[in-house]
């Protein structure tokens, strides 16, 4: 093989290196970052409502046995399978929470307390899975993750200093009745709905938020995996001005 | 800079009757110039550091460990600049005065060494070298670790009374407990009922030993305007001082990576009065003694075991099987740390 040849043939297999790392890296980023939905929410009457619902697994092809959170739409009430959304700046957040996972120990218990919504405070209420509700309207400051056991996950904003835990479906009562199918229903399910507002801020932005329940089960210290990864444990708001 | 290493020239009479008198008068008047310049520029770059640079160096002086921190970096850059200076100027002025001329072809003169020039600088290095260890120790001593973590066991401590409760007015020590966790820092405060917060608030001109610690993986409390940073190690006790000397806030940031909101672990703390701390240490007592708050939290300690609830007396990785809903614990040991 000729000088010319060697060169021409080292320089295209170079080229081949080059171009499928390339394709892998936009194939993995754009993977990671450009599938999730963003759920808009509008506001009415200075007002929004957000609904999500955390459940034991979900129903993506790749990571089914990952615990998840789920945004609903406004419009259509469907269950989207992303944590990414959006409200208008300045508006009023009302919040609700369906928890149908199981309870789960904080690892510190002080994210036990309510802090940042508005009164300080989030309402409960708990259902079995025949639909029977052994806990109405229950307005509380802290739900104790530790005595009873009644903390499924946390939605955490820290950045604005809002830590909620979300109740989970009562342990005892439940018996282990858990949704297994996702996105959950509130027919036929153990859960909790929990509602709670806050202020959203006057300006524009982005806040992360999380859940402080090391949740993210066969990864180091239950931080990893749903807990690291947008779509699941772990999303963002966005402020809208 | 004029150049003088012409041979012809009225200034640079080198002969070839005495060719090495005429080198080493070339010598000391190459030397003498480079010491003029180099003493001009360095006393001038000092002067600007001290007096320009150093009031405005990081990490400032909200506290006394930030104060020394700026004076430390002060002086280490006072002393280090001239050795620049002079190290850059001989560059330069080599490259300018000793350049081969067109023409020359000749090769460089033989050098065997020069007493002189080698004792200064073995002797003007050891002294840096020598003032720098002493004045480090000194600033170290000095100010309690300088604002680092110095572990379970402190060698150096600041000046005032170990208490089980605080008061404005004494100077009886703070004790802070800051607790790490993905991605949020916690503070406890076990003079007041070992109440715990998202906020850190401190009194000025009162000695605070912080005690660094975390749930997880490792994390670095970093308290930047206080010139305060220690790692927050699971298990372990990291204790640091600092005294704040300034009202107003500071920002708390992690500096260990440790996950993927890593860069979103901040928040703010504030540098109030000792009585305005007092108010709102023993409010927050208060609320989260009402609220239940304080009975659902683990009596203080200095580190603490997540993998074990206190209220159940059990393992938590256990618990699955007490409460019969499929809720899990991920300890440490989930997988097995690799």
């Amino acid at each position: 093989m000729s000088v010319a040849a060697r060169a021409a043939a080292l320089i295209a297999a170079f080229l081949v290196v080059v171009g499928v790392g390339f394709f892998v890296s936009v194939y993995y980023i754009g993977a990671a970052t450009t599938q999730l939905p963003i759920v808009h929410y509008s506001a009415s009457g200075g007002q929004v409502n957000v609904v999500l619902q955390e459940d034991p697994q979900n129903d993506s092809a790749t990571k089914p046995d990952w615990v998840s959170y789920y945004t609903q739409d406004p419009a259509s009430k469907q269950w989207l399978h992303t944590t990414l959304f959006s409200v208008p700046a300045g508006t009023k957040v009302n919040v609700t929470i369906y928890g149908f996972d199981g309870c789960t120990p904080l690892r510190n218990n002080y994210f036990s307390q309510v802090q940042g919504t508005m009164g300080g405070t989030v309402t409960v209420s708990q259902f079995d899975q025949n639909g029977k509700e052994y806990v109405t309207d229950d307005t509380t400051s802290v739900i104790n993750s530790w005595s009873d056991c009644n903390v499924g996950h946390t939605f955490a904003i820290p950045a604005m200093g809002i830590y909620v835990p979300v109740a989970s479906p009562n342990a005892k009562l439940s018996a282990n009745n858990l949704c297994s199918s996702s996105p959950c229903t509130t027919s036929g399910n153990p859960y909790a709905q929990e509602t709670f507002s806050f202020m959203a801020p006057s300006q524009g932005g982005t806040y992360r938020w999380q859940c402080l329940v090391p949740c993210g089960g066969g990864y180091l210290d239950g931080n990893g995996g749903p807990m690291q990864t947008l779509g699941f444990m772990m999303g963002e708001m966005d402020v809208v001005s | 800079m004029a150049t003088t290493e012409n041979p012809e020239t009225p200034e640079n009479p080198e002969t070839p009757e005495n060719p090495a008198a005429a080198g080493a008068q070339s010598d000391a008047r190459h030397a003498w110039r480079l010491f003029a310049i180099w003493f001009v520029l360095a006393l001038a770059a000092d002067l600007v550091i001290w007096f320009v640079w150093k009031p405005h160096l990081p990490p400032g002086d909200m506290s006394s460990s930030a104060r020394h921190q700026q004076f430390d970096i002060g002086v280490l850059a006072v002393t280090g600049a001239p050795v620049f200076i002079a190290v850059v100027l001989y560059f330069l002025y080599a490259i300018v005065v000793f350049r081969a001329r067109p023409g020359d072809d000749g090769d460089g003169e033989p050098i065997y060494g020069n007493v002189k020039v080698q004792a200064s600088w073995i002797i003007g290095t050891s002294a840096i070298v020598l003032f720098l260890a002493v004045f480090g120790t000194i600033e170290l001593v000095g100010p309690a670790g300088a604002g680092a973590g110095e572990g379970p066991s402190p060698i150096w401590s600041l000046a005032g009374k170990q208490t089980t409760s605080w008061s404005p007015g004494t100077n009886d020590i703070l004790e802070v407990q800051v607790i790490g966790q993905q991605w949020v820092w916690t503070y406890r405060y076990p003079q007041f009922g070992g109440m715990e917060s998202s906020e850190l608030y401190l009194p000025v001109n009162t000695p605070v030993a912080f005690h660094v610690t975390s749930l997880d993986v490792i994390h670095s409390f970093w308290a930047y305007q206080l010139g305060v940073k220690a790692d927050a190690n699971p298990g372990v006790d990291n204790v640091a001082y600092t005294t704040a000397k300034a009202l107003g806030g500071f920002t708390v940031r992690c500096s260990e990576l440790c996950g993927i909101w890593h860069g979103a672990m901040f928040n703010e703390g504030q540098v109030v009065s000792p009585t305005a701390f007092q108010s709102w240490a023993s409010g927050v007592q208060a609320k989260e003694q009402s609220d239940g708050v304080l009975a659902a939290l683990p009596a203080y300690a200095l580190t603490y075991d997540p993998t074990v609830v206190p209220q159940l007396g059990k393992n938590i990785v256990t618990i699955d099987g007490i409460t019969g809903a499929a809720g899990y614990y991920y300890g440490p040991g989930n997988p097995v740390t690799p």
